[in-house]
């Protein structure tokens, strides 16, 4: 099994054209993804890590750039 | 006559029999079949009505495809089933496939033996003899409560997301390649008398992608459409393959300093193409100019989670809280691009 940015990269390669993302990118302040994938992105991390993404976890500073989403599951570990 | 369980429910789909239902004579048998005198017009009335249609017919399904073709009927239908299965079934493929409740389905045959098989299996089917054509259109059940832009062109709207979801299915490569293919044009405009009933429609059905589930009437509609102390907006999306209609609406309670959203809400047809981000921009840009600060409520019920994230990523925070009633803030300061894939109109 890879490394966790890795794992949220290949999801996130499935929404989005650009591989090449920076780490710190905000990805919903440029516009590039919308709600359902917000949807799925919780899910992802919620299914994958067997992680419990409470209401107050929802929050935009968790998962705006592949960084965020990575030390947001890193902490919940 | 006309007979089943649940009778008051107004009717979504019709389906018809072909052989001596549709057209007269047998296809298989005969040289030369024509359309029953009244079937053409019971068609195209319950598609300007925004009743659907569809066909379970014994036949050969490539046959009878081309004899609707050159009766120019065949694009009226949703899901024919055309096939040697027994009609209860394919009665049942239409319901699961358009995605209604089978209560919901009348079927029309001239075979007695039809009607009951179906009747059987399905008993809350409205089941019809075909004798009884010309009066389908005056049923009570078949006269919806009122007719609006969109339940006219409902049958077209199926058909267009029918050639989305093929496309979409076949597509390879990220979402936002494909969304970019699609050409979307969002408009967002305060709601005119038109839209009202629409508007009225969208508050009682959409239970997911809805931020309070707060249902107004048409008259409490129209008082706040005209009251200079809310907005009311409607959202439509078309992109190449057609329109999608009214899907959107947004309640926001104009006081001093601050706007506040009561309900916003979306059709599940556009839960993949962005459109909430977009609309909850827009709102921030319009407070943002007026000066004022934006809140929304929020009313978490067990379906309704994915709009709460829709909140929470455009920058709302939770402000108050009392059992599942929430009020969230937003925090104008952040900026946000509109996506590129989507063109907006508005007033």
């Amino acid at each position: 099994m890879g490394t966790i940015e890795e794992a949220v990269r290949g999801f996130l390669w499935q929404f989005i054209s650009d591989q090449e993302v920076e780490g710190d990118h905000d990805l919903f302040g440029s516009g590039m993804v919308n709600s359902l994938f917000a949807m799925q992105l919780v899910l992802f991390v919620e299914k994958q890590y067997g992680i419990t993404v409470a209401n107050e976890d929802l929050d935009y500073e968790n998962f705006k750039s592949v960084n965020a989403i990575v030390a947001f599951i890193q902490s919940k570990q | 006559m006309a007979s089943g369980k649940g009778k008051d429910h107004k009717i979504k789909c019709l389906v018809w029999d072909l052989d001596n239902t549709l057209w007269r004579g047998t296809l298989l048998e005969d040289q030369e079949v024509t359309p029953h005198p009244d079937a053409r017009a019971l068609i195209r009335t319950l598609d300007d009505r925004g009743i659907l249609q569809s066909i379970a017919s014994k036949n050969d399904h490539a046959l009878a495809e081309k004899k609707l073709r050159q009766l120019g009927l065949f694009d009226y239908f949703l899901y024919p089933q055309i096939n040697w299965s027994a009609k209860s079934e394919s009665i049942q493929n239409i319901a699961t496939l358009i995605n209604i409740g089978i209560d919901t389905l009348a079927f029309i045959d001239d075979q007695a033996f039809e009607r009951e098989e179906v009747a059987f299996s399905h008993p809350k089917v409205l089941t019809i003899d075909a004798t009884e054509i010309a009066q389908v259109a005056n049923l009570a059940v078949m006269q919806p409560h009122f007719i609006t832009e969109d339940s006219r062109r409902r049958r077209e709207m199926y058909q267009s997301d029918l050639r989305r979801k093929d496309v979409e299915d076949r597509f390879e490569g990220p979402k936002d390649a494909f969304l970019e293919t699609l050409n979307m044009v969002l408009t967002i405009q305060r709601a005119k008398q038109d839209d009202l009933k629409r508007a009225e429609e969208l508050t009682q059905r959409t239970n997911q992608l809805n931020t309070t589930a707060y249902t107004y009437d048409y008259d409490e509609l129209s008082a706040f459409s005209q009251s200079p102390d809310y907005l009311l907006l409607v959202a439509g999306l078309e992109d190449k393959y057609g329109t999608y209609g009214k899907i959107g609406l947004v309640l926001v309670e104009k006081r001093e300093k601050t706007w506040l959203i009561k309900l916003f809400l979306m059709s599940c047809r556009v839960m993949s193409r962005g459109v909430g981000t977009v609309m909850i921009n827009y709102l921030r840009n319009m407070a943002r100019a007026d000066g004022v600060a934006l809140e929304a409520e929020f009313v978490q019920n067990d379906r309704n989670r994915m709009m709460y994230m829709t909140y929470k990523f455009n920058h709302f925070r939770e402000k108050e809280k009392r059992e599942n009633w929430i009020l969230l803030e937003n925090d104008l300061s952040r900026e946000q691009a509109y996506p590129q894939y989507m063109r907006m109109i508005t007033e």
